[in-house]
């Protein structure tokens, strides 16, 4: 049985026809499929049923057979394909889904592969196009700018492409030209006609030197890779593109400007002066005067190996003379990030905890024991690691630096690194919390009780009675320390 | 000077920057707009240069002026190259000119520091905005961020710019000091941190923005945040400027991509420059090397390889011979052959010669029958790459070691050293 399509690329035609024939079961191998070369051609070698008639017989049975969505774009890809077998092929596609279950799970099959082999190769010459079009500017006669093309594509896509081209080049007039088919858009319409010649290419434009110039000179001449650029660039559109002429003289001289680079002998420097200082580093070993020089000298300090694979150290913030400082392990993912202390996870449920006692954040000053964040690269994600006990003991220098700067009244220790820092001596934060300890040589009071992130590690049903106690020391923190003092 | 001359000045300045995608920003087009431009997820190399390099933006410096004084830079104070500046509408025109032709995808804006950062960032934004606001462009905008710009500067930045850059250009801290000693690392740094919370912000608060139905009827729409830096940020380092070996730099490409999500990092071989400074011998860049870093960073971005475990060699230097994934195939011989028909997705991923792609496709068709050899060709994989390190119905590989592998050939770089 013949079949003859008038338009090589109308999906829906196709679709038609191959509904009918496998409704009427018609094996595969008992159809014949040819279609035009390009629409519009009425050349028809077979004197076959052209498809505005399709068999009676057919038409009758012809019912809606489910195949997978993919199939359907599948199709849609492969019709533009130059292949005069790609309509059998999709036929015994067609067939095979319907008449094979396990086939539309099976990525390995031949005829799937080919089919999304096609596929491919349609897509390929889809983006080379929008690749490799070049457009010349062109004065109409009407004293329209129009900006046109001419490229020659390797398969049947200049309708499928141009909407492309309507997207990019909006408020634009242009047209691109091919063997086949054209393509005009006038800023409102897409218009498509039959191909053009050759000749109707337009000439280069004044504005052309520019472009060459550009790609002359964002060419690397110590680097030349000619076979890595006709893989991406074939041969084939050489022709179409104006830079393509500077290829040969450029790869030629390549060899003689790298050496010749390599063989200069240095010049004199054109001036010769002290770097700009545009980041001031603190003298080692001198006590910051301001937290901001405090700043700069964490910043930079390399005592211990964290610091290298952290962003920045996070000081301390609040204000100078707080109460309290309450004091952390140290700093986390979104901390290290953002240079503030407490702003991640465990931040935000400090901050839940001091809104419910009505204790504004910004009364107390807030800091860390460790000033840069320790953790481990998993995949992409940096796992938080606890400080070590040297790492925590070279560190410890910069919490004295900040206590003695904003000289708080009491210090509230959050967690065992916090309280190891500030008394000293290791603590068992789970028996010595909620009371205040006198044991620093400064005479300043210390609090200790958990640190956030330990309530956000209890499993969810013990978070609430945690978080009631937590509250708790918390309140005795901020409503007994007059009286600490005082004792 | 004419434009063709500054052109020329500036487009060498910017060849030495390794950056050339297009891609992953929000998709958007010119229809209804008052102008042109589109993006579309992927994005468009337009040509290639004979380097092999793509071209896919107008890649051009602002100026090449600048008042530090980086060894390795063509364009450091002390260099004796020619100099050039553009003006604002300059490179606006250009940018819309070599985009009406379709020569590119939009732009790629980068400069010297000339008088301040701040004054030169201000410069540098001015182009992205009379792009975007005067002749409502729509095409990619690639912005290089200066450090120490001001946080004000750097957000106008990204609401005009697809993707915003920082180049670390030296893999170590003491190597950045040693070449560049007015950049600061931890400056650079805390520029990427503050870019990728301001990325994560925008994302998290366009995901939060409910859909509200203004007419009866009518999709419900919502009102976006401005966006900024749709298609996030990357960096580029140098390599073979100083002695740092290929385990150290994938170290720091691996904490880079943790810390800051950056899209990509670049590499870039170092390559002779027009008057080099005198600390710095020049010799063929190493590009093999380069090859194989970014094969190294590929297989830690999609084939689930942690940066420690892909360099074996004693000398901490990728081989060149081989690729990283057979180099690491030859270095855990015991790991193979692996069975095509049973070993979990991570191991097939480890399988020299099976890209991701086919490693998804092998797992489909798995469900429905036994995987055989011969499906390897139907994959088009390099079978003969595969074939000696996995195990299917109807092959198993030859007993003895998978292929010889020759000593490694060092880098003609290291010689410097």
């Amino acid at each position: 049985m013949h079949v003859r399509l008038d338009d090589p690329v109308d999906l829906d035609a196709f679709r038609r026809h191959a509904r009918q024939l496998l409704a009427a079961g018609v094996p595969p191998d008992r159809v014949e499929w040819n279609a035009a070369q390009a629409a519009g051609d009425a050349a028809d070698l077979f004197g076959a049923a052209s498809d505005a008639a399709p068999p009676a017989a057919l038409a009758s049975a012809a019912q809606h057979q489910p195949v997978p969505a993919w199939f359907v774009e599948l199709c849609g890809d492969v019709i533009l394909h130059r292949d005069s077998q790609r309509f059998a092929l999709l036929y015994r596609l067609l067939w095979r889904l319907s008449h094979e279950p396990a086939l539309r799970h099976d990525p390995l099959d031949a005829d799937l592969m080919q089919a999304r082999q096609m596929a491919k190769a349609v897509h390929r010459d889809i983006h080379k196009m929008r690749a490799f079009v070049r457009f010349t500017r062109v004065q109409g006669d009407d004293g329209l700018e129009r900006h046109v093309a001419w490229f020659e594509p390797e398969h049947r896509i200049v309708e499928a492409n141009a909407p492309f081209f309507s997207r990019r080049f909006a408020q634009m007039r242009w047209a691109i030209l091919t063997p086949e088919r054209c393509v005009e858009w006038n800023g409102q319409a897409l218009a498509f006609q039959g191909g053009a010649d050759r000749r109707e290419k337009p000439p280069p434009d004044a504005g052309e030197q520019l472009w060459l110039t550009y790609y002359e000179h964002i060419f690397n001449p110590a680097r030349l890779k000619l076979a890595m650029m006709r893989r991406e660039m074939p041969r084939r559109y050489w022709h179409n593109l104006p830079e393509a002429a500077l290829i040969q003289p450029l790869a030629e001289a390549a060899a003689a400007r790298s050496q010749s680079m390599i063989e200069a002998p240095p010049t004199a420097p054109r001036r010769i002066r002290a770097p700009v200082a545009l980041h001031l580093r603190p003298a080692a070993g001198v006590a910051p005067a301001s937290l901001g020089e405090l700043r700069a000298a964490a910043h930079a300090c390399r005592d211990c190996p964290i610091g290298a694979l952290a962003t920045q150290a996070v000081c301390g913030e609040g204000p100078l003379g707080a109460t309290h400082m309450l004091v952390g392990e140290q700093p986390g993912d979104q901390e290290d990030l953002a240079g503030r202390p407490f702003v991640g996870p465990a931040g935000q449920l400090l901050d839940r905890a001091m809104a419910q006692l009505g204790w504004a954040r910004d009364a107390v000053y807030l800091a860390n024991a460790v000033k840069h964040f320790k953790y481990e690269l998993r995949g992409k994600r940096r796992i938080h690691k606890t400080a070590g006990q040297r790492e925590a003991e070279a560190c410890a220098h910069w919490l004295d630096s900040e206590i003695s700067l904003v000289r708080p009244q009491g210090l509230v220790a959050l967690g065992a690194t916090a309280a190891r820092t500030l008394l000293g001596r290791p603590v068992a934060v789970q028996t010595e919390r909620g009371a205040w300890l006198h044991e620093r040589g400064d005479g300043r009071p210390v609090f200790v009780t958990l640190h956030p992130s330990a309530l956000l590690r209890l499993p969810y049903p013990e978070q609430g009675e945690a978080f009631g106690r937590w509250l708790a020391d918390l309140a005795l923190a901020r409503g007994t320390l007059s009286a600490a003092i005082a004792a | 000077m004419d434009l063709q001359r500054k052109l020329a000045i500036l487009a060498d300045a910017a060849k030495y920057d390794a950056s050339c995608a297009s891609s992953g920003s929000q998709p958007r087009d010119s229809l209804g707009g008052r102008g042109i431009g589109s993006t579309e997820g992927a994005g468009i190399c337009h040509s290639f240069a004979p380097d092999g390099r793509c071209i896919s933006l107008l890649k051009v410096l602002l100026t090449n002026h600048c008042q530090y004084d980086c060894l390795y830079c063509v364009n450091r104070a002390s260099s004796n190259v020619p100099r050039a500046r553009f003006r604002v509408d300059e490179v606006v025109q250009l940018t819309l000119d070599f985009y009406r032709r379709n020569c590119i995808e939009g732009l790629f804006l980068s400069s010297g520091i000339v008088k301040s950062p701040d004054h030169t960032m201000e410069q540098v934004v001015e182009v992205a905005r009379t792009l975007r606001e005067d002749h409502d462009f729509r095409g990619y905008i690639h912005l290089k961020t200066i450090p120490d710009a001001s946080d004000e500067l750097i957000a106008r930045a990204g609401r005009y710019a697809d993707r915003l850059s920082i180049n670390v250009e030296m893999p170590t801290t003491e190597g950045l000091q040693a070449l560049a000693p007015e950049k600061d690392e931890s400056a650079i740094r805390r520029s990427m941190a503050r870019l990728r919370l301001r990325i994560d912000d925008t994302r998290e608060e366009a995901r939060r923005v409910v859909p509200i139905r203004a007419l009866p009827g009518a999709a419900p729409a919502a009102a976006k945040p401005p966006p900024f830096a749709p298609a996030g940020q990357s960096t580029q380092m140098i390599v073979g400027a100083d002695a740092t070996d290929d385990r150290q730099i994938l170290a720091s490409s691996a904490t880079l991509y943790g810390a800051y999500k950056l899209k990509r990092v670049y590499y870039s071989a170092f390559s002779p420059i027009p008057d080099a400074a005198r600390a710095l011998p020049l010799v063929a860049p190493p590009l093999m090397r380069e090859h194989r870093l970014y094969q190294a960073d590929w297989l830690m971005r999609f084939y689930g390889f942690g940066h420690q475990e892909i360099v074996a060699e004693p000398d901490g230097l990728l081989r060149l011979d081989v690729d990283p994934k057979l180099a690491w195939a030859l270095a855990h011989a015991d790991r193979f052959p692996v069975d095509l028909n049973h070993a979990p997705r991570e191991m097939l991923l480890r399988v020299p010669g099976l890209g991701v792609k086919a490693v998804e496709r092998l797992l489909q068709a798995r469900r429905v029958r036994r995987v055989r050899a011969d499906d390897l060709r139907r994959l088009h994989v390099p079978a003969r790459k595969v074939l000696p390190f996995v195990v299917a119905d109807g092959h198993r590989p030859s007993r003895g070691a998978p292929m010889p592998s020759p000593a490694p050939q060092r880098p003609a770089q290291a010689s410097l050293f």
